[in-house]
């Protein structure tokens, strides 16, 4: 069997809450709590959820971006959450992270051709190489080498964010990640952003966390899919089996959220539509963290956590009562 | 349809002046709405849908460009005077804006901002006006509307926030509802529960809604018809089965195609290739031309125009007669 290229264990990651003069910890708000997964080579693991669900923090956690507060991130051999400076510089030569605004991650006052060797500056790679390398990246990520000449406001938002990917590229990483990094482009452009990241996957070799919250896109990039709900995975497995045979209430709820493009089959459609908002990740409801906004919610839910564990589908689900293959939320919610 | 229109929006022209030139936002858009109906206006950034909206509205700089008209129940918004269009903005005709926490007061209670927003046009006590916006909280789904009347902005949800601007939208029992992206700033789960809401309020108060959106999957679950725009202009318009089903245009065919699907997992995407044209100096003729797989070059020598190729289906292509009909899904 081949090894992952990421390891992550009990990962938690807390922020404190101050307030008053003397900004007084007062409280602690739990962003990803107790996560694990591996993820092997090649692969993709999707991760979605709403906004607050944790995603982007664990994916700067992972990078030490944040600071995890326990756990283990595991890169190779080396455990990222104690790695020293020097372990750490190594860790960022595999590892690479790929923003959502291309207008935020890239200096406006360099060129672009600085832009995609800054992280080979930093990691020694020798400047004529270097030059080479950044030629090759822009014409990999389809942009021209004298477009390396440009500043980054030159640039539409899908060209920037292929300057990001090239940058992420410079250091041949093994695995990528990606912090919902087609939401901010239109909808004609997101594609070609979609299939680049597919190109260099296979000729890199590449593993990506593929962070977002638009489940379309994510059924399409991904080969496992995580789900997040207030901090912790609820649901984790084979893109199919969250696709076709969702266990989890929450991801039920949340693919019959999404508005399809097929008129019939809207109008056909039985939509489960939640009750309430996300509550506060800095007080999360005792038992099951969904319960509050679970239409099928029990007694047991309000006061016993549930452990993911592995069912019928294949993957795995954090809830006492999984939705079975072939059932509907719908119908259960009637019953 | 022999129904009156409520919009009639005819050869609408938006340009703004600025230091380089003329930025062409809107190009001789004409449309209709009819009472009761939605109306989905589609394109992607830049393509003059949100300026189309803002237009109507009558919320555009001074130093605007404007040619056309736009008449709501037989007068011209376009010919009014600032008192005329306040009269009718926020009355009959209310706009529902992508992000809540800009277009509501944060030094007001939500309350008091629809009170006056009933205040401004209706005759009405203070007491019934503020009973009215209880109402008006209950019937978009917020919770303990009495209480929540009295907190402020900053106390809402993003959702909860969204709720209220409908409120807000709809005190005056408006005829055409604008919303501009209602639910782009909000997560899935949450932007089901607001279009659930809208089209309850559409049940209920009847009125029309013009819904401005990026979003496919929003217009397939909401609109009645559908207009799609490019670079200013109209491209294609039609009932929602003729522009998902029975498109006859390369820009709405290659937009559908490049959505990766929810229901089923695709291998590879169909991206539009290049980027969407300048509107300072858009390229000559067809303005879809450099990206489209079917141009030739009659394409390049003039603009289309939006032509008619079904009851109520219009397109504009040069090349609509080689466009195959689609297959249509039957079910």
């Amino acid at each position: 069997m081949t090894a992952p290229v990421l390891q992550v264990r009990e990962l938690v990651t807390e922020f404190p809450i101050r307030a008053g003069v003397f900004r007084r910890e007062v409280g602690r708000v739990q962003a990803v709590s107790d996560v694990s997964f591996d993820l092997m080579p090649v692969e993709t693991l999707g991760v979605v959820g709403e906004s607050g669900c944790g995603k982007t923090t664990l994916g700067r956690s992972l990078l030490r971006l944040v600071e995890p507060t326990s756990g283990s991130v595991r890169v190779g051999d080396i455990e990222v959450t104690t790695a020293d400076r020097h372990a750490m510089k190594h860790v960022r030569s595999q590892l690479q992270m790929v923003f959502q605004d291309p207008y935020a991650s890239l200096n406006p006052r360099i060129p672009v051709r600085d832009i995609i060797a800054e992280p080979m500056r930093i990691h020694g790679v020798d400047k004529v190489e270097a030059a080479d390398r950044v030629a090759d990246l822009l014409t990999r990520v389809g942009l021209l080498p004298e477009h390396g000449n440009r500043y980054p406001h030159e640039f539409s938002g899908g060209q920037r964010q292929r300057i990001g990917i090239a940058r992420s590229l410079a250091l041949r990483p093994r695995i990528i990640i990606l912090d919902e990094p087609v939401s901010a482009l239109d909808v004609s452009i997101q594609a070609q952003v979609l299939n680049l990241l597919d190109e260099i996957q296979d000729e890199f070799e590449l593993s990506y966390v593929f962070i977002a919250h638009d489940l379309s896109v994510v059924r399409h990039t991904s080969d496992r899919v995580a789900v997040m709900y207030l901090g912790k995975v609820v649901e984790i497995g084979a893109r199919d089996s969250i696709y076709d045979t969702p266990a989890h209430p929450y991801t039920h709820s949340l693919l019959s959220a999404v508005p399809v493009a097929d008129p019939r089959r809207e109008r056909s459609r039985q939509r489960i539509i939640l009750e309430g908002d996300v509550p506060s990740p800095a007080s999360p409801p005792p038992g099951c963290r969904f319960h509050t906004r679970c239409p099928i919610a029990q007694d047991r839910c309000r006061s016993e956590v549930p452990e993911l564990h592995t069912v019928a589908g294949g993957q795995q689900v954090a809830c006492h009562f999984p939705v079975e293959p072939g059932q509907t939320l719908v119908e259960l919610t009637k019953r | 349809m022999t129904t009156e229109p409520l919009l009639r929006v005819d050869h609408l022209e938006v340009g703004f002046p600025s230091k380089a030139g003329v930025v062409q936002a809107v190009t001789d858009v004409s449309f209709e709405v009819r009472p009761g109906e939605t109306l989905a206006v589609v394109g992607e950034s830049g393509s003059g849908k949100s300026v189309t909206a803002l237009t109507v509205m009558r919320l555009h700089p001074k130093s605007t460009r404007i040619s056309g008209s736009i008449m709501f129940e037989g007068r011209d918004l376009l010919a009014l005077d600032d008192d005329e269009v306040r009269a009718v903005r926020g009355n009959e005709i209310a706009m529902i804006f992508q992000d809540p926490m800009t277009a509501l007061n944060p030094v007001f209670s939500v309350g008091s901002q629809i009170v006056e927003s009933i205040r401004i046009h209706q005759k009405v006590s203070k007491q019934a006006a503020w009973n009215r916006a209880v109402e008006l909280l209950a019937l978009v789904g917020v919770p303990e509307p009495k209480r929540r009347a009295e907190q402020y902005p900053h106390e809402y949800s993003g959702g909860m926030r969204q709720r209220a601007m409908i409120a807000m939208a709809i005190s005056n029992e408006p005829k055409l509802l604008i919303a501009d992206e209602p639910t782009t700033a909000l997560d899935v789960t949450v932007q089901a529960q607001v279009m659930d809401v809208l089209h309850d309020v559409q049940q209920a108060t009847g009125s029309a809604m013009m819904l401005i959106t990026h979003d496919l999957g929003l217009v397939a679950g909401s609109a009645d018809r559908v207009q799609v725009m490019y670079a200013s202009r109209l491209v294609e318009t039609g009932g929602v089965d003729d522009i998902f089903y029975r498109s006859r245009n390369p820009y709405t065919r290659a937009l559908l195609d490049s959505i990766p699907d929810l229901l089923a997992t695709s291998a590879r995407l169909e991206p539009i290739p290049g980027n969407p044209p300048s509107l300072l100096n858009p390229p000559s003729g067809c303005p879809f031309r450099p990206r489209c797989l079917m141009a030739i070059e009659h394409c390049a020598e003039s603009v289309p125009e939006l032509v008619s190729i079904g009851e109520g289906h219009a397109s504009r292509c040069h090349r609509t007669a080689d466009i195959e009909p689609t297959a249509e899904a039957t079910s």
